[in-house]
């Protein structure tokens, strides 16, 4: 979160700069980047939890290292981040009605730091079985949407891109490109899609703190 | 539904009383809380410290069998046994722990002769053991082969004994793997050597001259008969006469999980994000008295709830199995710092006028529901996961419900009093600062001014009428940011000290860690004054650790399995220490005398915790969850005489102490390579080399930065007031990074004429009218200053009947005045007025000099009778003032002496002398000095004319008046002539609006009446502007007819008194002190919206063309409206106590309220940009020149600030005079003239450059 934190700007501090120095699209721009790091650096923890627990996604060879996922993952979830953190607020702006739940840093900070605790939870925490942590984990991403976003467009699009990215790995999966240690549920882990969940949330609570602090 | 009320009627009503509570009795509520909090965690001392230390467990070494795997105790039964104890251990460790000395010590034997000889003796000790094993055949069977790992000091030369001999640089062989660096774990030469570093013995400056080393053995599984045959056996070979120690407990080492670099990124990652969490959540807290204590206070509040979960946890017999450092953020996330914010925002959000207790009170009742609520939906979510029934998500829900819990009690108890405590400082501190505030200016300045006022009439600039902005360099220096952080370097030499923090600490470590160092320094001072003396120290021969390039790793040459086999074939074993017998040469020293005491026997404790972890490690066996037995050490004593020490002595060793004795032993390693044979200076030459280097490099780090500062920083940065400056250093205007620009001096031109404070000001940017509370009016033309006009007040003019007595009311002051206050007045005036004549006696005629100086037209040389600071309150109505002063009225004598303003420069008064003395019989001249005045309209005045002036605007010549009888009155501003007045209404005007040929006027009694005027000619402002102030060019001749016509009335526009107006883009914005706003159209004085919101009466209005309505009432808020709608934009708490004015830019909002500070928001968001503190009494002055220029006013000078960035620009001084004034009030002129009202003189200040900042 470290860069999260030093690119986004505070609304409280910079607000003049901003409205006089960005073009939209520069804002664009500038918004993507930030997202994108996040979920770069998101991405680079998250596996280093997981490598923990043994279940890491990707060739266990260099486990030692931070860097230890293949190459290509890390961008690929900065650039996913990316276009989450920015279709929330644009879904937001078409439908026409602004978010107005809870829009404080502090609240996405809260909401940050319960995703990497259901990440955690999923890595560290001994379950019966994998029916269990399934279950308990989508409770706990439906608590995460109900505390933070409340908005049926977020829902929605949550569930999306849930389907979507788990879609995405099983395609892979069967390509053969990466396999998991244990997969559970037609080789995959069954709590893949809760993950992805929380995380699309996440990134678009991100995504629209940053669009409200850029936009006015 | 009806439950739900009712439910919440009654959680409101507890939280008030409790509210109540919290905040009647403080401090022994926070002494309950505390004691409480104790209370909960005291069970937490029982509690291991967490940790990754080892931990120890003895067992008797008799019949000791490893324990079994499969654990037989149960959990609750007690148990001496700790938990880890079950299985076999990773490794069973045997140290034959050796002593050696040479004794006796011989005067001709070298330093490395202390240890060369005795570490010989490891290779013979390290062969015994092996054939032990071999020896006793019985064994053979039972040992295996690879269960045994053996280390000796004789691994450092591959446990060949013919390397070592031939070594020549025994130390740099054991010090070549030492890092360089502090280093906490172990270490190679510790590891091999079984023993700390220091006990070791093998330095060239040891005193004591004994060498201890250890053999250490690794046995994977437990013999219990091999171990005490090579116990006996090495006791009996090596025997240790004075031993005591008891070999009998075995003791066991369960290391902990060691956290790893992949755990401690995430643990790391978690904790920031808590970080920015808490921070973010802090930064919502505003308005309160100490905001970084209240902080603190959530902080806290949340910590002892977690403490007192765990703490009430454990006292019921739950003990933790969590790693508490992993899931503590999650806990802080999920009690979070929600309820605490919320509950400051609702008791600051209170009215600032009710008391403390019942604002606690009051902020906590409503807030009651949703902290109920949201704490009833946090508890439920918590039980849903409490029926995962996953153990560690069961372990962790309870863990938060009591945190819950003991948060929301804590929430209620601790935090409550500490905001009540807080809010009851700032009420205080407000009030402290209120106080001197509206007793404005006290007469007793600083005496000191003289003396300053020469010097800055020494500096004074020459140009008096422009402002220069700051040099370029400097104006471009607020742009960047980056430069603003190296200023705040620069400002707290935050560099520079670090650097030289790091620069000292670096030094140390490098002399500390150099094996040449420091500690061998200090060593080798200690023995030179051995009885050894230098002549054997200072030419060894130390090779400092230089070692050919292809010199092998030799460390870690673990025996092979099959190392038995080959130790077979020699026979060096069993070589029995030849007792200490007399050696040649006479023995000067004390026998070091081998000495086992019990400190020995746990030597192993004083090796670091990490030493087993390491040397397991090497052989990639992890001990973390695991534990290891170390059986009791085997002592071991060699003696050695010092013809062995001399036959073990390599040739090199004393080559330049004394000559070789034995050139031919180890031939082949003369060759060698050696080191260059730097004698023991070399050491001290390091020392000092290192020293000075680091000194230099120190210096010149130092050097550069002072430099970079200079360039970096102008000399006068940082000190602006640089000498007596007029402020003290602590109130110099200053932008949020401390940067203070220079201040600057001009000399404003000073409009004098009113007698009393100034009360209204209007202007039309040509033209400039004030009225002071005395009730006259003077008409300036903002231009030069000139003043063209004075009208007079016309009250009492039933007792002069000629002309207009303007002055009663100030005369009967001033004759109340002086008799109080006359004695002190001499004493501060004389230096800062000019007054040719001495103090003013306390008669009647003291005033007598104005009148001279009211005649000259430059007014600059007023004496100013008033006490600038006198407080005066602002009695509105004017009747009411008649005070009880002498029974005399001088006022009809001098009155008509007043009648003299600028249009008539009179030249007789002019001539009149001061007189000093009272002089009644002046009268009559007085009063044929001015037949000019006789003959205008203005004695047509009405005898009703009566009641001081409340408001005034000001329109091409026209000037409306607005008086407190409800009369409304048209003067004409150059001729000072009344056009016309309406008194239909006796309610006194409080605001007027007159905007082209309509005039609205607000009464008290919250009717609004609409006046339209109607002239015979038309009303161009065109027609004189241009014309300069020549007072002898009317524009309307006396004939042109001006008539007020009503048109219409709003009886009850309020209900209450009107107490702001403003009309701009075709709307018309009335504030009324029943805390509404309403809004009409200006043509048909159709009222459009009533706008609510306010919990206070309005007090100022803003309104302009882009519809933008802003209000500011005494509550402290400031509301944003739409006026097309009617709908509230935004609604901010901007202020302790009233928002005294607000003026608006394209993109910000400008407040200033009483608490002297004000605030610039952003007009879009509503979001606080940036405050200015003012100075006292400073508060409402303020301006905009354009969209990014603001003007302050501050004690005697205005200020200029960017707004976009809110950066002082320029803090410009006014003059000596205005020096100690708090400036009132601030008016920008259309052409950047600002006016500035320093109680009862004018001030007209040019800023030209301004202007040029604009284009």
């Amino acid at each position: 979160m470290a860069e999260g934190k030093t690119e986004s700007p505070g609304p409280k501090k910079r607000g003049p700069y901003i409205s006089s120095v960005t073009s939209r699209s520069v804002n664009l721009m500038i918004r993507g980047v930030v997202l994108f790091f996040i979920g770069v650096f998101l991405a680079l923890v998250l596996n280093l939890l997981q490598i923990q627990r043994n279940v890491t996604l990707f060739p266990p060879d260099v486990i030692a290292s931070i860097f230890s996922s293949a190459w290509w993952v890390p961008p690929c979830c900065g650039t996913a981040s990316a276009v989450i953190g920015l279709l929330y607020p644009c879904i937001d702006r078409h439908l026409g009605e602004p978010h107005k739940f809870k829009r404080e840093w502090s609240s996405v900070m809260r909401c940050v730091a319960v995703f990497v605790g259901i990440n955690h939870a999923s890595a560290k925490v001994d379950f019966d079985n994998n029916i269990q942590l399934s279950l308990t984990l989508a409770a706990l991403s439906i608590g995460l949407w109900w505390t933070f976003d409340r908005s049926r467009s977020g829902f929605g699009l949550g569930v999306g891109i849930a389907f979507l990215a788990t879609l995405v790995t099983q395609l892979l999966v069967y390509n053969g490109v990466y396999q998991y240690t244990s997969p559970d549920f037609l080789y995959v882990r069954s709590w893949l899609p809760c993950i992805f969940f929380a995380g699309g949330i996440t990134m678009g609570n991100i995504g629209r703190q940053l669009a409200m602090a850029e936009q006015p | 539904m009806t439950l739900t009320e009712r439910l919440r009627e009654k959680i409101s009503q507890a939280f008030y009383n409790h509210g109540l509570l919290c905040a009647s009795y403080p401090i022994p509520i926070i002494l309950f809380t505390g004691l409480c909090i104790l209370a909960c965690c005291c069970p937490l001392l029982k509690l291991p410290l967490p940790g990754t230390g080892p931990v120890e467990f003895t067992t008797p070494v008799k019949d000791y069998s490893p324990p079994p795997v499969a654990s037989d105790h149960k959990p609750g039964e007690p148990s001496e046994r700790p938990e880890w104890y079950v299985g076999a251990p990773v490794a069973y460790i045997q140290q034959i722990f050796v002593k050696s000395s040479v004794s006796p010590w011989h005067k001709n034997l070298l330093a490395v002769d202390v240890f060369r000889s005795p570490l010989s003796r490891a290779f013979q000790l390290v062969e015994e053991i092996r054939n032990h094993v071999l020896r006793d055949r019985k064994l053979r069977n039972l040992l295996p082969e690879h269960g045994c790992l053996l280390l000796s000091p004789g691994n450092f030369w591959q446990n060949d004994r013919e390397r070592f001999h031939a070594d020549p640089d025994i130390i740099g062989t054991i010090h070549q793997h030492e890092p360089k660096t502090l280093q906490t774990s172990a270490t190679l030469k510790d590891l091999l050597f079984g023993v700390p570093g220091k006990y070791s013995g093998v330095s060239l400056y040891t005193r004591k001259r004994m060498v201890s080393y250890t053999i250490t053995l690794v046995f994977q599984r437990y013999h219990a008969k091999f171990l005490g045959s090579l116990r006996a056996r090495l006791m009996l070979l090596h025997p240790s006469p004075n031993c005591t120690l008891r070999a009998e407990s075995l003791v066991h080492v369960h290391f902990k999980e060691e956290i790893g670099i992949a755990e401690l990124i995430p643990l790391v990652t978690t904790y920031i994000i808590l970080f920015a969490y808490i921070y973010f959540s802090t930064r919502k807290i505003d308005m309160v008295k100490s905001k970084w204590g209240l902080a603190l206070a959530a902080v806290v509040t949340v910590l002892s709830s977690l403490l007192m979960s765990v703490g009430l946890c454990t006292l019921f017999g739950l003990t933790p199995t969590l790693n508490g450092g992993e899931i503590f953020p999650y806990l802080v996330v999920v009690i979070g710092l929600e309820n605490v914010l919320v509950l400051t925002k609702s008791v600051v959000s209170t009215p600032v006028d009710l008391e403390v207790k019942l604002r606690i009170a009051q902020g906590l009742s409503s807030e009651s529901w949703s902290i109920m609520k949201n704490m009833a939906t946090e508890l439920g979510i918590i039980l849903i996961g409490y029926f995962t029934l996953v153990p560690a998500i069961q372990e962790f829900c309870l863990f938060a419900v009591v945190g819950l819990v003991s948060d929301f009690f804590l929430q209620m108890l601790f935090f409550t009093t500490v905001l009540s405590i807080d809010i009851r400082r700032m009420e205080l501190a407000d009030l402290n600062k209120r106080l001197p505030s509206e007793a404005c200016l006290p007469p007793a300045k600083p005496v000191g001014r003289p003396a300053r006022f020469e010097r800055q009439l020494a500096v004074r600039p020459s140009t008096p009428h422009t402002i220069t902005l700051q040099p370029s360099s400097f104006r471009n220096l607020r742009l960047p940011k980056r430069l603003r952080v190296i200023y705040f370097l620069a400002r707290t030499r935050l560099a520079q000290r670090l650097i030289m923090a790091g620069t000292v600490v670096w030094i140390g470590i490098l002399v500390y860690t150099d094996p040449a160092g420091l500690r061998t320094y200090l060593a080798a001072q200690v023995t030179e004054q051995s009885p050894l003396g230098e002549g054997a120290l200072t030419p060894m021969p130390v090779p400092s650790g230089v070692l050919p390039a292809s010199h092998p790793d030799p460390a870690f040459s673990i025996f092979p399995a099959d190392a038995p086999k080959l130790s077979e074939n020699q026979t060096l074993l069993g070589e029995p220490p030849e007792p200490g017998g007399p050696a040649e040469g006479a023995q000067d020293s004390p026998v070091p005398e081998v000495t086992w005491g019990p400190e020995d026997e746990e030597l192993w404790r004083k090796l670091s915790f990490r030493h087993w972890p390491t040397l397991f490690s090497y052989y990639n066996i992890t001990l973390a969850k695991r534990y290891i037995s170390l059986l009791p050490v085997i002592p071991v004593t060699l003696r050695l005489n010092p013809r062995e020490a001399l036959e073990g002595r390599h040739p090199q060793d004393g080559r330049s102490a004394w000559p070789p004795r034995r050139p031919g032993l180890g031939g082949p390693w003369e060759a060698g390579p050696r080191a260059p044979g730097t004698a023991q200076a070399h050491g001290d030459v390091t020392l000092y080399k290192v020293a000075a280097l680091g000194l230099a490099a120190g210096m010149v780090l130092v050097l550069l930065l002072l430099c970079l500062y200079r360039v970096l920083c102008p000399r006068n940065y940082g000190q602006p007031g640089s000498g007596p400056g007029r402020r003290r250093r602590g109130e110099l205007p200053c932008d949020d990074y401390g940067y203070a620009p220079p201040e600057t001096e001009i000399v404003p031109l000073v409009l004098r004429g009113h007698l009393m404070d100034i009360e209204c000001l209007a202007s039309d940017g040509m033209l400039l009218v004030s009225c002071c509370l005395a009730g006259h009016v003077c008409v300036w033309d903002a231009q030069t200053g000139d003043c063209l006009t004075r009208i007079p007040r016309p009250g009492q003019r039933r007792d002069s009947g000629v002309g207009s007595a303007f002055e009663a009311q100030e005369s009967w002051e001033r004759l109340s005045d002086s008799g109080k206050g006359g004695p002190e007045e001499p004493g501060d005036s004389p230096p800062l007025r000019h007054r040719p004549r001495g103090p003013p006696p306390p008669a009647l005629f003291g005033d007598q000099p104005d009148l001279t100086c009211l005649i000259d037209t430059n007014f600059s040389a007023q004496p100013r009778l008033l006490e600038p600071a006198q407080p005066e309150p602002r009695h509105r109505a004017g009747c009411s003032r008649a005070r009880d002063g002498p029974g005399y009225d001088f006022s009809r004598l001098v009155q008509r002496v007043y009648q003299e303003d600028g249009l008539a420069p009179g030249p007789a008064p002019a001539l009149r002398p001061p007189s000093p003395g009272p002089g009644p019989p002046l009268t009559p001249e007085e009063d044929g000095v001015c037949p000019p005045e006789k003959g205008s309209p203005s004695l047509a005045w009405a005898p009703s004319a009566d009641g001081s002036i409340w408001s005034l605007e000001l329109q091409g010549s026209l000037i409306v008046v607005g008086r407190s009888s409800g009369r409304l009155e048209v003067w004409d501003a150059i001729e000072g002539t009344l056009r016309c007045s309406s008194e239909e209404v006796s309610s006194g005007i409080t605001a007027l609006v007159f905007l082209d040929k309509r005039i609205v006027a607000a009464r008290l009694n919250g009717s609004l009446d609409f006046f339209s005027l109607e002239t015979g000619t038309a009303l161009s402002p065109l027609q004189f502007r241009g014309r300069s102030s020549s007072p002898a060019s009317p524009v309307y001749s006396s004939s042109d007819t001006v008539t007020c016509r009503l048109t219409h009335t709003v009886p009850c526009a309020h209900q209450k008194p009107i107490t702001a107006l403003k009309a701009a883009a075709g709307r018309l914005v009335t504030g009324s002190q029943d805390h509404t706003l309403r809004v009409f159209r200006l043509e048909d004085s159709c009222c459009l919206f009533t706008l609510q919101g306010h919990s206070g009466a309005i007090t100022t209005v803003y309104i302009d063309q882009t519809m933008v309505l802003a209000s500011g009432g005494q509550d402290g808020a400031i509301c944003l409206w739409d006026v097309l709608t009617g709908s509230r934009v935004s609604h901010m708490f901007a202020h302790r106590g009233d928002v005294t004015s607000l003026t608006c830019t394209t993109s910000c909002v400008i407040s200033s309220g009483l608490d002297d500070l004000i605030s610039i928001w952003d007009r879009s968001t509503g979001i606080k940009l940036y405050s200015i503190q003012q100075d006292l009494g400073c508060g409402a002055s303020l301006g905009v020149i354009s969209d990014n220029l603001l003007v302050t006013g501050g004690q005697g000078c205005v200020s200029f600030w960017d707004l976009n960035y809110g950066d002082l620009l320029q803090t410009v001084y006014l003059g000596k005079n205005s020096e100690a004034q708090p400036t009132r009030q601030i008016l920008v002129l259309d052409n950047a003239a600002i006016v500035c009202n320093f109680g009862s003189e004018l001030s007209l200040v040019y800023v030209p450059s301004v202007l040029e900042k604009l284009d």
